[in-house]
């Protein structure tokens, strides 16, 4: 019976491989798609941020592909950019889990004729041709720990709750903010932990309430992340320890809304995540016509955002500045919330 | 004296009647159904390096499959991969060559599928599922005291050929696949060990009375498994470039889906190495072929979710009216194997 199986099983593969062989030499058709490969699914900041990106592109006339691996991880972006390399994708616009570990499978793509670039969450140089930031990352950095100096009244235990321990961005921001507490003015302000909520719902709720329990003194929460600051707003609201832990960081003004109006959270920062989406589009585009190559200098259109030109990075590429990060409070929130 | 056929006579009857020969066709489908919905789908490119992306994961099904035919589970492959990575990470870093972080790496696995092995042999009282579900937590829990929330990378250039290379236009990671895969086909279906594997699956007690070494068996697959998981991380380590202690979370449930999925009955002693490796090539083509039309994550869990319960349905109803129609009686006095149930 077994003997009779592989038989079997060896004259389908001769057909198969045939077949395949026949199939293989066939033309590949000239692609008009423009792939976004987001961090994870259900995350309500990448939904905003493709949303935008589906917006630049479709403006003008192309079509969007949006992905994103269900968990956060280095893996799930590899086997998701595979399959864009074999729809031959005219760009692939990546948010990454992992600043190196996505190397080999973009210089694949790169040397497929793709276009790559990074856009949000960087990755090295060496696997993109230019990053789309959101904001100047040293001005992030500093922005949050002058936050935190004015919220916990100039002195006390401070604690970062971040993202992955991988995620390109927030590390950035993080090693900003060590950086700006070396300044004199902040000496007082210690910084306790650095809590990584791998920007999962669960484990960022779980990380704030082992932050508060362990630092029973802790005066300002810092989460660079949307998703570690609407977890965190949840568990100093459930705690009742509003006006007694402050937080910060950068938050959807949709999920924050509650949190700021009861004081919280009494302001934070973002930039508008649709806004960078969108701004990558115009990148795509112009990566793909030759407008751009991603060099110091180069000038470019991004529709209804103006005119936008390639600087240094501090990681030694180049990059695109969206602009300066907004800052949401009382007074505008109301405002904000159903935007986006 | 009469003689005894060890083999069924072959016939096209009984060929077509086989979970394998079902999983081909479906295997079929799969690439019938992703070369309609997309025409990147059917080239050479698609066969020879979309396996770089699941085969990690395959070297995990060729244990399991001698784990569930021997009526176990092992649910801590997982977590050994993610420890032995991350030693092996550490110990790179820590000025050790490559070469031997690498063979430390395999030892590390090895000696985590020994210790359930000698766990699962010295307390019988505690099921193989107990077991390697308290190893699945301490092993995972090691790998984070070692790297805490961080990750650990920058091996050498050489390293990271092994997960993306090639031998001529066939990636590496295949071919040792390959070879992994008719050793242990040949170790399952053609050694008194393979068959002392299916003795204990079918009748652990009737095996023990018969002369097998029940114990040593056991020990011996569980120390093959954690090996093998080993494997799994050197490979899956050598993509990523990096490895931290949350890498290869969830692997146990897709081994054990796709061992499942190739036939192999969870109450242990039935099915062949040729139904796993058969569902693996299913569902990972499946992933990609699905992923090439772009549909959402969650949608593929739902879809692969919905495959398993029905792959084990029809393997029910094909078994129960197979049993019906054919009284075992005259399966005897054909000559032919008789039909040992289960406990």
């Amino acid at each position: 019976m077994r003997r009779g199986f592989i038989k079997g099983a060896v004259l389908v593969a001769a057909v198969a491989l045939s077949a395949l062989v026949l199939l293989a030499g066939c033309a590949k058709p000239v692609s008009n798609q423009y792939a976004i490969v987001f961090k994870n699914t259900g995350n309500p900041y990448g939904d905003k941020e493709m949303g935008g990106y589906q917006q630049g592109i479709e403006e003008q006339g192309f079509k969007a592909i949006l992905r994103a691996p269900d968990q956060p991880t280095a893996e799930g972006q590899i086997a998701i950019i595979e399959q864009l390399i074999a729809q031959h994708v005219a760009a692939i616009c990546i948010v990454g889990n992992d600043k190196d570990a996505l190397q080999p499978v973009l210089t694949k793509a790169m040397k497929a004729g793709i276009k790559v670039f990074s856009l949000d969450s960087g990755v090295n140089p060496a696997s993109r041709a230019v990053h789309v930031n959101q904001a100047d990352s040293e001005k992030i950095g500093q922005t949050l720990v002058e936050a935190a100096y004015d919220m916990s009244g100039g002195s006390g235990q401070i604690a970062i709750l971040s993202a992955t321990s991988q995620a390109t961005n927030q590390n950035l921001w993080i090693d900003f903010m060590k950086k700006t507490l070396q300044d004199p003015k902040y000496s007082k302000l210690e910084l306790v932990k650095i809590a990584y909520g791998d920007d999962l719902r669960d484990k960022s709720v779980s990380e704030a309430q082992a932050l508060l329990a362990s630092y029973p003194k802790l005066k300002v929460i810092i989460a660079p992340t949307t998703v570690g600051i609407a977890a965190a707003g949840k568990v100093l609201t459930d705690k009742h320890l509003g006006g007694k832990v402050f937080l910060t960081g950068l938050g959807l003004p949709s999920e924050m809304a509650t949190y700021i109006e009861s004081g919280v959270c009494p302001y934070m920062f973002l930039w508008n995540p649709l806004d960078v989406g969108y701004l990558g589009s115009y990148v795509a585009t112009a990566l793909v016509k030759g407008t751009i190559t991603g060099k110091v200098g180069e000038k470019f259109k991004a529709g209804r955002l103006g005119d936008y030109t390639i600087t240094q990075a501090p990681d030694g590429g180049t990059e695109v500045l969206l602009g300066p990060p907004f800052k949401f409070d009382k007074s505008n929130i109301e405002e904000w919330k159903t935007v986006y | 004296m009469r003689e005894i056929r060890t083999e069924r006579p072959w016939s096209w009857r009984s060929f077509f009647f086989q979970w394998e020969w079902l999983l081909v066709l479906i295997f079929l489908a799969v690439n019938v159904v992703n070369s309609t919905l997309s025409p990147y789908y059917f080239t050479a490119d698609t066969f020879l390096s979309t396996p770089q992306t699941f085969l990690d994961k395959a070297f995990l099904v060729l244990p399991m499959t001698m784990v569930i035919i021997l009526g176990m589970i092992d649910i801590s492959v997982a977590s050994t991969a993610a420890l032995s990575a991350v030693i092996m990470a550490v110990s790179f870093h820590a000025g050790l060559p490559m070469g031997l972080a690498a063979v430390l790496c395999l030892a590390v696995a090895t000696a985590c599928g020994l210790l359930n092995g000698i766990l699962i042999t010295r307390f019988k009282e505690l099921s193989s599922v107990i077991v390697t579900l308290a190893t699945m937590i301490i092993y995972r829990g090691i790998a984070y005291v070692i790297l805490t929330d961080q990750a650990s990378g920058d091996f050498p250039k050489w390293y990271a050929s092994l997960g993306w290379g090639f031998i001529g236009s066939v990636p590496i990671i295949l071919v040792v696949f390959v070879v992994a895969a008719v050793v242990f086909g040949l170790l399952l279906h053609k050694t008194s060990f393979g068959r002392r594997i299916y003795a204990i699956g079918s009748n652990a007690t009737a095996a023990r009375y018969s002369g097998v070494k029940t114990d040593l068996i056991v020990l011996l697959v569980f120390t093959i498994t954690g090996f093998m998981a080993g494997v799994t991380s050197l490979f899956l380590t050598s993509r990523m470039g990096s490895t931290r202690p949350n890498v290869a979370q969830g692997y146990e449930l897709d081994v054990i889906a796709m061992v499942v999925l190739g036939g192999v009955s969870t109450s242990g002693g039935k099915g062949r190495i040729a139904g796993p490796l058969l569902a693996i090539f299913i569902i990972g083509f499946l992933y990609y072929g699905l992923g090439l039309v772009n549909i959402q994550a969650q949608s593929l869990l739902i879809i692969v979710g919905l495959l398993l319960i029905l792959s084990v349905l029809v393997l029910n109803f094909r078994f129960g009216s197979a049993r019906k129609a054919r009284p075992s009686v005259s399966v005897d006095n054909e000559g032919k194997e008789p039909h040992i149930r289960p406990r």
